[in-house]
């Protein structure tokens, strides 16, 4: 950013003393700012594992392996079931998620015509601005009983992969699942793979894609071509983005989800749990040492999700792309 | 590709399919659709749907496939389903909003938004959310007042000053902070202000938990705003002898104005329907708590995330209600701020 021009500086030395110690002041000013961001992401970081401390040492079985959680009763309680349940349903939501945000990016910015494709972008970007708590609303009372039928084929023809087994009967009635939980994700993440891809892919050189379209490429060739290999880190970023939204997400999923501890695969079954939908559901009810074990499963999910965000960051600094969106 | 060039050189225009056979073999799977869903036991309009829009698909591939050739089938391919991924985006988009303006309209009345909970029993229909729009405002302009301030000179640092290694470390950890979740940003704002000073349960609480959340947004888009300014304005202004500080306050900053209030209510926007932070620090109130250092206080989403778990009807009717109320404000938010876009000389450039 080479917004002053060399010269500026011997028009400076001239300044007057007093707006030179403004300046300074001001310089300074921003950088205490700046010095505060440090401080916040230190203060973040100090105060869960202070106040995690208690849980983690009087925990009477493993934290890492346990899979119940009653710390107030037997003292016995574990992240086991709960890291688990997130990554599965993230990974589930991704899934679902990834290829339909991917296909709508490409959309807006290339099959849309210009005026179009704009207004796409601020509907999809308006799916982002959807207030959590509504999606849970609106995934406890509509989006359950409506994903009856769709459990049922699942289970009925594809039984023999893992993940949709379980008994017919539970998967007959509609109920709150990692299934149901992934279908909430994957409609909350989508909008920020979208956007952050579709700014991506509206950044590759036009010159690329009409080479390919004079040697008689089709449009799909001319994406496979021109399009997706210099958008690719842009996009892995867009996916950990999305990844990471999806693994902190609270309370929709805590409105969706069985809430049970167990580690089951069986995706469509009544159960799972998440850290922060375990936070979100058994904070009201906990004690001293309650709260500071969800601490302690607070901090698990702070460290899980500041590595997907770093590998993201990574990801794109690498790369160059600049990646910026309102929507993110 | 070489059975590809000779069918090229056949002739320079290769077969494609008119217009009209296309619009007949959709009309024809649908119809095919029909027919299967009137005499086999297959019902369900989503069903319907579902196979309809499946049998189209492989439909006008096959008969792209055999009139235009492989290519051209695959192209096809992926244009239906680009299209395909579309509908799949508006259509939880139009469900959630549909059903919500739906099942909250038939509580969303005057009566509703002028009345608390005071005295108001689970079981009984009355009630409403003043109190809670009361709170949600008073914190979100709360987390505003310190995450906006805060955030302008971040970005400014960044921007006019940070050329350095400590500026390159501030953007990449604002970057690694959009990326905190809800819920974290209230668990610490409990283990620092509520649990270690004893601050106990506020709507301040709250409004720190929500700036954490919002300064990055606020950062990151005044950022980008004041990077848009040109430099040759800067370069005038310091020709003329004006210092840097007063270059950026009153030459950068106005320039950059539209931009950067775009960002801070989008960023708004999107602290006003948190929930988890709100759940963990605030509390919860049924009476008007006008008192925000003091004290639990209601909120909208804390009023419906605790109707969705309600066993009462009446609770879950003002949810939906209390849904709309708090979509209606999310969405005026954020379609201002677009409307504000366009008035943005910098952003259109």
């Amino acid at each position: 950013m080479s917004a002053v021009s060399p010269g500026v500086d011997a028009v400076r030395l001239r300044d007057v003393r007093s707006s030179r110690r403004g300046d300074r002041v001001f310089s300074g000013l921003t950088l205490v700012a700046g010095a505060l961001v440090f401080a916040l992401l230190g203060a973040i970081a100090i105060f869960l594992v202070v106040k995690a401390l208690p849980a983690l040492q009087h925990d009477k079985s493993s934290f890492w392996t346990t899979k119940i959680w009653d710390p107030d009763g037997t003292g016995h309680y574990g992240v086991a079931a709960l890291v688990f349940g997130t990554v599965l349903s993230s990974v589930l939501a991704l899934t679902m998620a990834v290829p339909v945000a991917l296909g709508v990016a490409v959309f807006t910015v290339e099959y849309a015509p210009h005026r179009i494709g704009r207004l796409l972008g601020y509907v999809t970007d308006m799916l982002a601005a959807v207030p959590s708590v509504v999606y849970g609303l609106w995934g406890l009372f509509f989006l359950l009983p409506h994903l009856i039928g769709t459990q049922k084929f699942l289970n009925g023809w594809l039984a023999f992969i893992p993940l949709f087994a379980g008994a017919h009967g539970d998967v007959d009635t509609f109920s709150k699942s990692v299934f149901a939980a992934s279908v909430i994700l994957a409609i909350m993440i989508l909008p920020i793979i979208a956007a952050i891809s579709r700014e991506v892919i509206r950044q590759v050189d036009p010159a690329q894609k009409e080479a390919a379209l004079a040697l008689g490429a089709t449009r799909w060739e001319m994406l496979r071509i021109a399009v997706f290999p210099p958008s690719r880190p842009g996009i892995v970023s867009a996916v950990m983005l999305g990844l990471g939204r999806a693994l902190g997400e609270t309370i929709a999923v805590a409105l969706v989800i069985g809430n049970t501890f167990n580690i089951s695969a069986h995706v469509l079954t009544p159960g799972g749990n998440t850290i922060a939908a375990n936070i979100a559901n058994r904070f009201g009810e906990a004690g001293s040492l309650g709260v500071s074990a969800l601490i302690a499963s607070g901090l698990v999910l702070f460290v899980i999700t500041l590595l997907v965000n770093l590998i993201a960051r990574y990801v794109i600094y690498r790369s160059g792309v600049e990646e910026r969106s309102a929507a993110v | 590709m070489t059975a590809e060039l000779s069918s090229v050189r056949g002739s320079l225009t290769s077969r494609t399919l008119p217009r009209p056979a296309l619009a007949g073999v959709i009309a024809g799977a649908v119809g095919l659709t029909l027919l299967l869903f009137a005499v086999t036991p297959l019902q369900g309009v989503a069903d319907f749907l579902v196979a309809a829009t499946a049998l189209v698909i492989v439909a006008v591939t096959g008969l792209t496939l055999a009139v235009e050739g492989r290519r051209r089938a695959i192209n096809r391919l992926a244009t239906s389903g680009a299209l395909l991924a579309l509908v799949l985006t508006l259509l939880p988009l139009g469900f959630t909003l549909g059903y919500v303006i739906y099942r909250g309209g038939k509580r969303f009345t005057g009566d509703f938004l002028t009345h608390s909970m005071a005295g108001v029993s689970p079981l009984a229909p009355n009630g409403g959310v003043y109190h809670a729009i009361i709170g949600t405002l008073e914190q979100v302009l709360l987390a505003s007042l310190i995450a906006v301030p805060l955030g302008l000179l971040v970005a400014i640092y960044v921007t006019e000053y940070g050329r350095n290694f400590f500026g390159t470390a501030i953007r990449f950890l604002i970057d690694v902070m959009t990326g905190i979740p809800s819920i974290v940003a209230g668990l610490f704002v409990l283990a620092f202000w509520v649990l270690a000073l004893h601050k106990g349960f506020s709507g301040f609480a709250g409004a720190l938990a929500l700036s954490i959340l919002e300064l990055p947004i606020v950062v990151r888009s005044a950022e980008e705003m004041i990077r848009l300014v040109p430099a040759s304005l800067r370069e005038a202004s310091y020709a003329l002898g004006v210092a840097k500080w007063k270059t950026i306050v009153r030459i950068v900053l106005p320039t950059a104005a539209t931009g950067i209030t775009t960002g801070v209510m989008l960023a708004i926007a999107r602290v006003t329907g948190e929930t988890a932070p709100v759940l963990l620090v605030v509390g919860n109130n049924n009476f008007i708590h006008t008192d925000v250092f003091n004290g639990p206080q209601a909120s909208l989403p804390l009023f419906v995330f605790q109707g969705a778990g309600s066993s009462s009807n009446f609770d879950i009717d003002r949810a939906w209600a209390a849904a709309l109320t708090l979509i209606l404000i999310v969405v005026v938010l954020y379609v201002a701020a677009r409307l504000l876009t366009r008035r943005n000389s910098l952003a259109r450039r």
